[in-house]
């Protein structure tokens, strides 16, 4: 995409998207798991024991990392 | 549409959203706005902003294609109606559109791509001339603004219910921020930001059916569930429950969605309507523009996951029976429509639940930038420069488009306004679209597959088919005897007479094409060369290998929808 144009792929922006966003949900289900350590705090969410914002904020920056580095700007497309 | 009036019902929001939620959405206002800006630039000649330049890959333009089709209120719809019809709702995703996509891809996109045309009306005037070409656009147009003021006005109704924001602050926000990135970007923009929301749906939605599997004990134990909260209800089995119109909950008879959903209303839909099709027609080359629908049907297969299985999964393990929608939902009931967003709440917590909302929101603004970017398009080229100003420069049509998303966004804001206050409004602008789509289905198809048909033929079997459509509407809407007639039966529902309606007006449009043809003079062949099949050379990729031709994929595609259909049959 963007051949004619130079354009920034589009894939390079899901890649801000999902690394903003898994920084963002993982830190606040660090918080958030480090606040259920030290209290009993009820949760409204069922399944909260499983930690799920740390898991998939993770993922989400894995992901993330991978996008920006495999079509970061500048980088020539095969 | 009454569904999301209902939710109006004075009541305590759903959500309280916590700093870090907000982040979430306000970080993709943010980017969605920065992109704009950052496309503008590339944005400059009338094929760079009403086609993005034809430069996308068949994955962006299959992303955005299917994407387009993933707006907001489809989602908290389709959801609520899995709860209330059970996967039945799952045929709208798979025989509903499966089929439809691969013949777009194999069979109808060259004729599209090859005449070079920037929209369907625009083929129609190729092939028909101006009567059969107007008629289509101006529908398309009035129909799509209304259609944006309508969901405007719903999807910020639901913001209130879910999340307790004003009305006007959603629709002012929201559309003005759309505003602005797609007049500066065209349709380089609304497809970006199609892509963006498409990974917004699935990492927003996916943990649903995840942790709601893994609390049900997966799809046996979710079953059982079921069985045990609606005893002797079959929920969980596509065709089994089909045989009769009374046998299952929504009145529907297996031939009702065979030849009224898949043969002509999916197929009207997701070849014929503008709004779709031009992401496609924004692909790079045409092994591109048809791979890009196959492409698509792939991921269309897999969205039941994140929509059909959470209104399955809400029978499942929601306390509370939910209830069908009306204006006056007494304080801790809901409505089948707001089992999406109870199930977020019920497994997301901080952040999961910002970047839960931040899809709808961003479903919401991605289907507001299709509507004005497709209704700009069809303006412009379809109705502005045939019959108000045919020999301007390019500069001049792209600048008319940039004024017509604006004026679009506000017309789209009136509607908004209008339907705050009428709530027939809605209904009726919700089923109009409906009224178009089928009977256009036949008129393009036979014009790509008939040389014969005239362009007397394709006009008047388009109104005709159009006619139909409404008339029938209308009559099953007045009187139930009608929908024993036209629907098949006094028992079918709004969908079910929906499906019939359209398989009826198409082939109204059909049989008056074909009279009428018969009784005029064709276009000599010279006049069809790119545009009809017997007529055109299309490349076939002879000598690609099988990976690369779509034709291998398109089967793929319809292979696996076979084994979807047997293994929840």
């Amino acid at each position: 995409m963007g051949e004619k144009h130079n354009i920034i792929p589009v894939w390079f922006f899901v890649g801000v998207l999902f690394l903003a966003y898994g920084v963002l949900v993982l830190a606040s289900g660090l918080s958030r798991w480090s606040a259920d350590a030290t209290s009993q705090n009820a949760q409204n969410d069922v399944l909260a024991h499983l930690h799920a914002p740390v898991w998939w904020g993770a993922l989400l920056i894995v992901l993330g990392m991978v996008y920006c580095g495999a079509f970061r700007p500048g980088r020539k497309a095969n | 549409m009454t569904a999301i009036l209902g939710m109006l019902a004075a009541r305590e929001h759903l959500v309280r959203l916590s700093a870090v939620d907000l982040a979430i959405v306000i970080f993709y206002f943010a980017l969605v706005l920065g992109i704009g800006f950052y496309l503008k630039r590339f944005a400059k000649t009338g094929e760079d902003f009403f086609l993005a330049g034809r430069e996308m890959t068949a994955w962006v333009a299959g992303l955005a294609f299917v994407s387009a089709n993933l707006g907001s209120l489809e989602l908290l719809g389709w959801a609520g109606n899995a709860y209330q019809y059970g996967i039945l709702a799952a045929h709208w995703y798979w025989i509903g559109a499966i089929p439809a996509m691969v013949l777009l891809g194999l069979v109808m996109m060259p004729f599209y791509y090859i005449s070079k045309t920037h929209s369907v009306p625009g083929y129609l005037q190729l092939r028909y001339g101006p009567a059969a070409s107007g008629l289509s656009a101006v529908t398309f147009a009035f129909m799509t603004i209304l259609m944006s003021g309508v969901n405007m006005y719903a999807m910020a109704l639901v913001m209130k219910v879910v999340l307790g924001w004003d009305i006007n602050f959603s629709m002012w926000v929201s559309s003005l921020t759309v505003g602005v990135y797609v007049a500066a970007g065209g349709l380089f923009s609304a497809i970006f930001n199609e892509v963006l929301q498409f990974f917004l749906i699935w990492f927003g939605a996916l943990l649903i059916p995840i942790l709601g599997l893994y609390e049900t004990g997966g799809w046996s134990g979710m079953v059982a569930r079921i069985q045990q909260n609606f005893p002797g209800q079959d929920f969980t089995h596509m065709w089994g429950p089909m045989h009769s119109f009374s046998s299952n909950p929504m009145g529907i008879h297996w031939t009702g969605i065979v030849f009224g959903l898949a043969a002509v209303q999916s197929m009207g839909y997701w070849t014929t309507d503008f709004l779709v099709v031009q992401r496609v027609l924004s692909a790079k080359d045409i092994r591109s523009a048809k791979m890009a629908p196959i492409i698509g049907s792939f991921f269309k297969m897999a969205v039941p996951l994140i929509v059909i299985l959470p209104g399955l999964l809400g029978l499942a393990v929601l306390p509370m029976h939910l209830v069908p929608n009306s204006p006056h939902l007494p304080p801790g009931q809901h409505s089948f429509d707001e089992v999406l967003p109870l199930m977020l709440v019920r497994y997301c917590g901080p952040g999961l639940l910002g970047l839960g909302i931040t899809a709808l929101v961003a479903g919401f603004m991605a289907g507001m930038a299709g509507n004005v970017s497709a209704f700009a398009t069809v303006w412009t080229y379809d109705l502005y420069r045939p019959f108000i100003k045919k020999d301007a420069t390019d500069k001049h049509y792209v600048s008319m488009g940039r004024w017509c998303t604006i004026i679009g966004l506000f017309v789209s804001i009136g509607t908004a306004y209008l339907a705050m206050r009428s709530e027939s409004l809605m209904d009726w602008v919700q089923n109009l679209f409906g009224f178009f789509i089928a009977p256009l289905f036949g008129t393009v198809l036979l014009g790509m597959l008939w040389k014969r048909v005239t362009s007397a033929g394709g006009f008047l079997g388009l109104l005709s088919g159009t006619a139909t459509s409404i008339t029938l509407f209308f009559l099953m809407k007045s009187d139930p005897k009608w929908v024993a007639i036209f629907a098949l039966s006094p028992e079918a529902k709004g969908l079910a007479q929906a499906m019939y309606q359209s398989l009826w007006s198409c082939t109204t449009c059909v049989v008056v094409t074909i009279l009428v043809t018969l009784v005029t003079k064709p276009k000599p062949d010279q006049e069809l060369r790119g545009l009809v099949y017997s007529l055109t050379d299309v490349a076939q990729e002879e000598h690609a290998s099988l990976f690369h031709k779509p034709v291998f994929w398109g089967m793929l595609a319809l292979v696996l929808l076979v084994i979807l259909q047997i293994i929840f049959w």
